[in-house]
């Protein structure tokens, strides 16, 4: 009986002793999020600058919750935002219904919507929950590439990217 | 008796009252933390340096709670119970000597360092510690909850089972002390610890004032799996706070009289006995080494909190009336004995204490292993 109790204090001490602190000092240390991390998600654009989102509106469909809201508009060559025929102009998420389920990200034919690694949400307003646009969609490199570009006409008219054999 | 007497009394009493209550708030801050460190966390580090602030923040926060009161309870006994548990547990610290004196700077004025001398200072004691009884025992009857009445009794009748076995182990102190007054007591130990000299009563006070503040393992009053809070159930805001001020200074209270009638009190280790560090050369000294000895003993509570399992409460009744019992009477005896032969023959053989009642201990070990192996049915 005084062995085990014995043994109890020990292990106790030892773990106050020898074994390292394990908690992260959050604000001041962040931990690395693994690479298949689901936090908010972010509209990518291809390399010259336009939106990938041609507003299909698939993300919104596949959506368990109806956290997204997708309105189309036209696009024309002297004001693109994205190749093909339509572009979001308005792209919502309401951040307090997302489930971070990553289904939308599944849905989009054009890999326009990544769920990326930021996880730092938080808000004092309930109006803030619902990310516009403007908060999702990746910044770009230089002033060149905002969109909307005035493009040569017949130049992008495909909106969805032609599909290549996999080269592996 | 000159005026000035009663000021220095007030201010003395004071001083007391404010080092227990501010001691209570950094003893939450140190168990927090020690509990965290041996669960490999930090604990609160965020309010001040080193979390220094947290008992600032907590305090606030607890007086602005709101306050309810049940509909069916007893409204004044319920209003006065937390009131009767906490200030036992301040007013007790009034006989416990802090050092011995000093002269104030600039006069010849000599302050003491304790609040009262009193020549029967060990039964002020006993006396106070059991009034807290009443004051846990009402809050549970007076919330009209049955849990919080299953924790009050609980709570009444295990402080006052281990009391026997404390009261016991406070008699060791007197024999040996060969005093009521634990100035005396103190004195007595210049030479030699009584925790050196009867190490098992050491042990069984421990033990004993472990149920007697209802910390693990015997916090049955307590227990949240079973009883949601016990006593306390029905409490909130400051009144709550009030139970938990009660606990935390019952702990330091408790650690102080041990300290004191064990562990040499405001004295240094006995091997410093004539060196600089005596407190006969620096009378200041004395609550320093009081406060050293206080933190290691709490910190003995905080460790077997955060190691042994609560347990179950027809064992501790046994273990206080078949085992504590039992073995603090042997070892008052053995004490008697001792002391009674080293007055006869010569003061080497005191230590025929320490080798007999190591020796009842250990029996005493052996025979609860025996009870508590599994039966084997035989075949």
């Amino acid at each position: 009986m005084l062995k085990e109790l014995g043994r109890g204090l020990w292990t106790t001490f030892k773990s106050m002793v020898f074994d390292p602190v394990v908690t992260v000092q959050y604000p001041e240390e962040k931990k690395r999020v693994t690479p298949r991390f689901r936090g908010r998600h972010v509209l990518k654009r291809y390399d010259n600058g336009l939106e990938k989102c041609i507003a299909c509106s698939l993300c919104a469909a596949a959506c368990p919750s109806d956290a997204i809201f997708v309105e189309a508009s036209a696009n024309t060559d002297e004001k693109r935002f994205s190749p093909g025929e339509r572009y979001a102009s308005t792209y919502e998420i309401n951040m307090l219904r997302c489930i971070y389920c990553g289904f939308c990200e599944d849905a989009c034919p054009t890999e326009a919507i990544v769920l990326g690694d930021n996880f730092e949400l938080s808000f004092t307003d309930r109006r803030d929950a619902i990310y516009p646009k403007e908060m999702l969609l990746e910044s770009v490199a230089d002033a060149a590439q905002t969109t909307p570009q005035k493009t040569s006409a017949g130049e992008f008219t495909r909106s969805v990217p032609e599909m290549k054999d996999a080269s592996d | 008796m000159d005026y000035t007497m009663w000021i220095e009394w007030v201010i003395k009493g004071f001083i007391m009252i404010f080092a227990v209550l501010t001691g209570f708030a950094y003893l939450t801050l140190y168990e927090r933390r020690a509990l965290a460190k041996i669960q490999v966390r930090i604990g609160p580090n965020r309010a001040g340096w080193q979390g220094l602030l947290q008992p600032v923040a907590d305090a606030v926060k607890l007086i602005f709670k709101e306050e309810l009161t049940p509909s069916t309870a007893d409204k004044l006994i319920f209003f006065i119970a937390p009131i009767v548990t906490v200030v036992p547990a301040m007013i007790i610290a009034a006989v416990i000597p802090l050092g011995t004196s000093f002269i104030l700077p600039f006069t010849n004025r000599v302050i003491t360092l304790y609040v009262a001398d009193i020549n029967v200072g060990v039964l002020y004691l006993t006396a106070i510690a059991s009034i807290a009884v009443y004051g846990i025992v009402l809050a549970g009857w007076s919330s009209n909850n049955k849990y919080a009445l299953l924790g009050g009794m609980r709570s009444t009748a295990q402080m006052i089972s281990y009391e026997i076995a404390l009261g016991l182990c406070i008699v060791i102190a007197i024999i040996l002390g060969d005093s009521m007054r634990l100035i005396d007591i103190v004195n007595q130990q210049t030479g030699m610890w009584f925790a050196v000299i009867q190490p098992v009563g050491a042990l069984i006070f421990m033990i004993a004032t472990l149920a007697e503040v209802n910390r693990a393992p015997f916090d049955m009053p307590e227990a949240e799996q079973e009883l949601t809070a016990g006593y306390h159930a029905e409490y909130s805001g400051m009144k709550f706070a009030l139970f938990f001020m009660a606990e935390y200074e019952k702990m330091i209270v408790i650690c102080m009289i041990a300290a004191t009638l064990y562990f040499g009190g405001y004295r240094e280790f006995w091997f410093l006995k004539d060196t600089i560090f005596s407190v006969d050369r620096y009378p200041l000294l004395g609550p320093v080494y009081l406060l050293l000895k206080v933190v290691v003993l709490l910190f003995f509570m905080i460790w077997i909190r955060a190691t042994w399992p609560r347990i179950r409460y027809d064992r501790l009744m046994a273990f206080g009336w078949k085992v504590l019992l039992p073995l603090s009477l042997a070892v008052v005896f053995i004490t008697a004995v001792g002391v009674v032969m080293a007055d006869q023959f010569g003061p080497i053989y005191i230590w025929i204490i320490p080798v007999l009642s190591i020796g009842a201990g250990l029996f005493a070990a052996l025979l609860v292993n025996n009870s508590l192996r599994r039966k084997v049915a035989h075949a």
